[in-house]
């Protein structure tokens, strides 16, 4: 069966997919969009047949090559990772359809490189995600590295100076990772992560384990944008175009907090990182402290832009805090955000894209009712997620709140709990800021006799912006099926 | 109590979303937009009150619908409680849906679809907060209800009202991220939040430094809604919303889900006997008598009709609060009873109110010299409503006033009997002044005022109507009488008290 393969087929098709897109978009510019779109609607349909897979008949093994491990490159994929690789794919497939119209205003002419990127990127996640081998997540992370400073690089006029600067840090916490799985490599010999799960506890000498496991965490730390080395994404998420922030908002930093979750939990063990050696209370303490400082950094910003780039560290924060944890909610919580966050964030990015679509900035107090009669639909999807983003139930971000407020209260740490909650009244702050300018009738507005009609974005920009914002609710109401049947069966072995 | 399935809470609790659904659709026709509302209103008022012959059996309907977070269902059970607060809500909902109609059209209000698609849901929320099983339940319709409300608070989009909708946000979404934090406590101690007669808390092994803090956390959730001092400055600033929203939200929906909440934490969450053993029950009653008095007496200082009404409101809310609190079966039947008898009274000068405004634009009492010749009807309604809640018989106020005090006589704490007399004379000497302005100072400013539109004067006269007819027959309508005593006893296991026994020996 086909479908079996899946694991490499993910990847493969949306590498493909660049490899062709490329030259036939230099012979027919036109084509570019529908191979990308193709290619990427067959890594979904994939990372869709994976999930059901891996949930029907479990792990799943595939030895590239049929080469045995640890000398063949192995793919892993487990509930964890099958749940993740379909955000990734899910996210990219509709992101990908929404940025047509969006290029083509943005930056006429560049569709080509573009989605050519864009697929790379997206073939670089879901490599990272379903790579069981220590190396290869090294080269799938640096593919989507690379394209992800390609995808900044190429946004507004300060955007490369933006790029340049996420290329510095970037490659710096990817030598990180890379030294540390040398010096892994080093004492275990092995660069498979099974392997080496089984190797590091019948070391007997700690000491260099220790120093890989640093470097690893600085490494995926400064990918993930885990505070305090969060400082490239800022100026990375402004500046970028708009598709380009909403291709790297929702899933490229979650993706290297899965890595975190990996490395730790399966690579190491949860006893080893949070009883042994207490890595996991430093990650939660930074998280907490960049849940916190994130938001407050929201509400001074004046570009809506910025202020999600911002509120982007504070919700990464939450997953850091929950894999910082290491209990089983705090786990549940981390990977639950990384869908609801990866959600939100597409529909408040996509929503960025639409008002500048249609107005040609983000400027908060340019904002003000004429944008959502002008934008109704837009605004609607706006307003569920920043509501989501509150942490009001039904809609998701609620749930992951919750199961992290209950992980903090079973570690008895009550900082966190004030955390959690504090920042979700800071989130009300910056997201009911703008939904009074959006909802109330200002007396200068009545006095102008200014064409007010409905002029929404084109269909193919409001319909992924629709849907992501309805699976805010939808997820969230059935949030505990996919507790219950998928992030249950993924919590590491030996978290109590 | 045995239960039995039914989907009836369900549907009560989810046929005013469709409604809201409807209203924004039609929002161009105006009459079909209002057909939704009074549609929904009348069909969730009959579903509701379709689960009343089961309960008088002694069946509970419950229902789970689906699995809301892992290890918890979103639960529908509807004990007596529920079914009173529903009863009263959706009850009351029908005649403020003809008044809004009324007093929006009599204004010619901007923005009406926002105003009854708000109004929709904010309903939905309240039937979820009365019928749900379980505390996640109850927050997540609690949370609801605070975002429902909150385009209806800011509906005039003035600078004062914009600032008393973010108050009334931080001081709600507060108390909200306190309240789940407590339930994601509990649930961690116990592994269970659904609501039990004798509580979630008596069989877990917690310390009382944790009950301590545990009890002010809920406290704190619940009360702000609940308007406890000094956690009600929100409702005051309130009062700018228009004023049908004033009646059934800050009179009943919001404030009685406060208070609802109040008791359920109280009740089915800490249960009676672990607050008489803990002693925490005093800080909720003082806390509560503290403010019966002093909501009173600032009552006194306000010129602006709504505000004083406001405060007025903040008492009566604590009445309930400090019935309660007295653990004890009769004050607690009082309670329960006073949350009905505040709502229609309240709801009637608050629609009062509504109609002067509309009629003159008129809000501050010192201007009403006189408005009693004009608009009798309307003042009369007024003065009904003054009077029940002064609790002068035959009026509904009345008899949950005397259950309340009888029920203090029985814990004998007489600190509190001297709270409930007092601040009955308080009712009366801030209302009577305005009273006796609308009758007996004649003015000829309102000659050319005369009573406001049907739409708003019929369901004046029904509150007050009402309010007299549940004061003479308390058991006349519904078994609302009849829901309160058993719930009463169920909680306190003691004979049910019958009614005419009681005021027998009173009158």
């Amino acid at each position: 069966m086909i479908f079996e393969h899946f694991p490499i087929l993910i990847p493969i098709s949306l590498l493909l997919g660049a490899m062709v897109s490329a030259p036939v978009g230099i012979w027919k510019r036109k084509l570019t969009y529908p191979i990308a779109l193709l290619a990427s609607s067959v890594a979904l349909f994939f990372s869709a047949i994976g999930l059901v897979y891996v949930l029907n008949t479990g792990t799943h093994h595939y030895y590239l090559g049929n080469w045995i491990p640890p000398i063949g490159i192995e793919y892993v994929v487990d509930s964890l990772s099958a749940f993740v690789v379909l955000i990734v794919n899910g996210i990219g497939f509709f992101v990908m359809i929404y940025s047509h119209k969006s290029l083509e205003r943005e930056m006429p002419g560049k569709e080509v490189p573009f989605h050519t990127v864009a697929l790379l990127f997206l073939a670089g996640l879901s490599g990272m995600v379903v790579t069981g081998d220590l190396f290869n997540l090294y080269v799938f992370l640096e593919i989507s590295s690379l394209s992800a400073y390609a995808l900044v690089s190429v946004g507004q006029k300060r955007a490369p100076v933006a790029a340049f600067r996420y290329l510095m840090l970037g490659t710096i916490g990817a030598s990180f990772y890379l030294l540390g799985i040398g010096f892994l490599y080093l004492d275990t010999g092995s660069l498979n992560m099974l392997d080496n799960a089984k190797i590091i506890p019948l070391l007997s000498e700690k000491g260099l384990v220790l120093v890989s496991l640093t470097l690893i965490i600085v490494g995926i730390g400064l990918k993930m944008a885990m505070f305090p080395l969060h400082l490239w994404l800022p100026d990375a998420y402004t500046y970028a175009p708009s598709v380009g922030s909403a291709y790297l908002a929702p899933i490229a930093t979650k993706v290297s907090a899965y890595v975190m979750i990996r490395i730790l939990f399966a690579v190491f063990n949860p006893e080893f990182v949070s009883k042994y050696y207490n890595f996991t209370d430093v990650i939660a303490w930074l998280s907490a402290v960049g849940i916190l400082w994130g938001s407050i950094m929201a509400i001074a910003q004046n570009d809506y832009k910025r202020m999600l780039a911002y509120s982007s560290i504070s919700q990464i924060g939450y997953i850091g805090l929950g894999i910082g944890l290491a209990n089983p909610l705090g786990f549940i919580g981390a990977v639950l955000h990384i869908l609801n966050h990866a959600l939100m964030k597409a529909t408040l990015f996509l929503v960025n894209g639409n008002i500048f679509y249609r107005f040609g900035t983000t400027s908060i107090p340019m904002f003000d009712e004429k944008l959502r009669k002008k934008l109704p639909y837009t605004t609607a999807a706006f307003t569920i997620a920043a509501l989501s983003m509150i942490g009001i139930p039904p809609t998701a971000g609620f749930f992951s709140k919750w199961y992290l407020v209950l992980a903090s209260v079973d570690k008895n740490n009550w900082i966190f709990v004030i955390v959690i909650g504090l920042s979700s009244l800071l989130n009300l702050i910056y997201f009911f800021r703008i939904i009074e300018k959006l909802y109330i009738t200002k007396k200068s507005d009545i006095t102008t006799n200014e064409d007010v009609r409905m002029n929404e974005v084109p269909i193919s920009m409001l319909v992924p912006t629709l849907w992501f914002s309805i699976l805010v609710i939808v997820l969230g109401i059935f949030n505990a099926y996919i507790v219950d049947y998928i992030l249950k069966l993924a919590i590491p072995s030996g978290m109590i | 109590m045995n239960s039995y399935y039914s989907l009836i809470p369900f549907y009560a609790v989810i046929v005013s979303l469709v409604g809201a659904i409807l209203i924004l659709i039609s929002s161009r026709k105006p009459n079909l937009r209002e057909f939704w509302t009074i549609g929904a209103a009348i069909i969730k008022f009959v579903l509701v009150l379709s689960l009343i012959p089961e309960f008088l059996k002694g069946n509970l309907a419950q229902c789970d619908i689906l699995s809301i977070a892992s290890g918890i269902s979103l639960a529908f059970r509807v004990d007596g409680l529920g079914l009173f607060f529903a009863t009263v809500a959706s009850g009351l909902w029908i005649v403020t849906s003809f008044y809004s109609i009324g007093y929006m059209r009599g204004l010619s209000e901007k923005k009406q679809t926002r105003y009854f698609a708000s109004f929709a849901v904010a309903l939905s929320a309240t039937m979820g907060v009365a019928f749900a099983a379980n505390l996640v339940t109850f927050v997540l319709f609690y949370e609801i209800l605070t975002i429902s409300t909150y385009p209806l608070v800011i509906h005039k989009e003035t600078p004062e009202a914009i600032s008393a909708g973010r108050k009334y946000l931080a001081y709600t979404l507060s108390a909200g991220v306190i309240l789940i934090i407590a339930i994601g406590w509990i649930y961690i101690l116990t592994g269970n939040v659904e609501f039990h007669v004798n509580g979630i808390l008596k069989t877990a092994n917690i310390s009382s430094t944790q009950l301590t803090t545990l009890f002010i956390l809920l406290i704190i959730g619940t009360g702000v809604k609940a308007a406890i001092i000094p956690l009600h400055s929100w409702l005051p600033s309130a009062m700018v919303a228009p004023t049908p929203v004033s009646a059934l939200l800050h009179a009943v929906a919001v404030v009685k889900a406060g208070v609802f909440g109040v008791l359920r934490v109280v009740v089915y969450v800490l249960g009676f006997d672990l607050l008489q053993t803990s002693g925490l029950w005093k800080i909720l009653a003082g806390f509560s008598a503290t403010t019966i008095i002093i909501a009173s007496l600032i009552a006194f200082t306000q010129d602006n009709l709504k505000r004083r009404l406001a405060y007025s409101t903040i008492a009566h809310l604590s009445y309930i609060v400090l019935g309660v609190a007295l653990l004890n079966q009769t004050a607690f039947l009082g309670g329960i009873l006073h949350l009905a008898a505040h709502a229609t009274l309240k709801i009637t000068l608050f629609f009062v109110a509504g109609a002067i405004y509309v009629k003159t634009h008129i809000e501050n009492i010192s201007e009403m010299d006189g408005i009693g010749y004009q608009m009798p009807i309307t003042m009369g309604a007024f003065t009904i409503g003054a009077l029940g809640l002064a609790g002068i018989p035959p009026l509904n106020g009345f008899v949950s006033k005397f259950m309340l005090i009888n029920g203090t006589i029985n814990s004998g704490s007489w600190m509190f009997i001297i709270i409930f007399l007092i601040s009955g004379l308080l009712n009366a000497g801030y209302f009577f002044p305005i009273i006796y302005r609308a009758f007996f100072i004649r003015s000829g400013k309102f000659c050319t005022i005369k009573e406001a539109s049907l739409y708003m004067l019929v369901p004046i006269m029904v509150t007050a109507g009402l309010s007299l007819l549940f004061g003479l027959f308390p058991d006349i309508f519904f078994n609302l009488y009849h829901i309160a005593q058993i719930t009463s006893s169920e909680v306190v296991n003691k004979i049910v008290v019958n009614i005419n026994q009681v005021l027998s020996i009173g009158l």
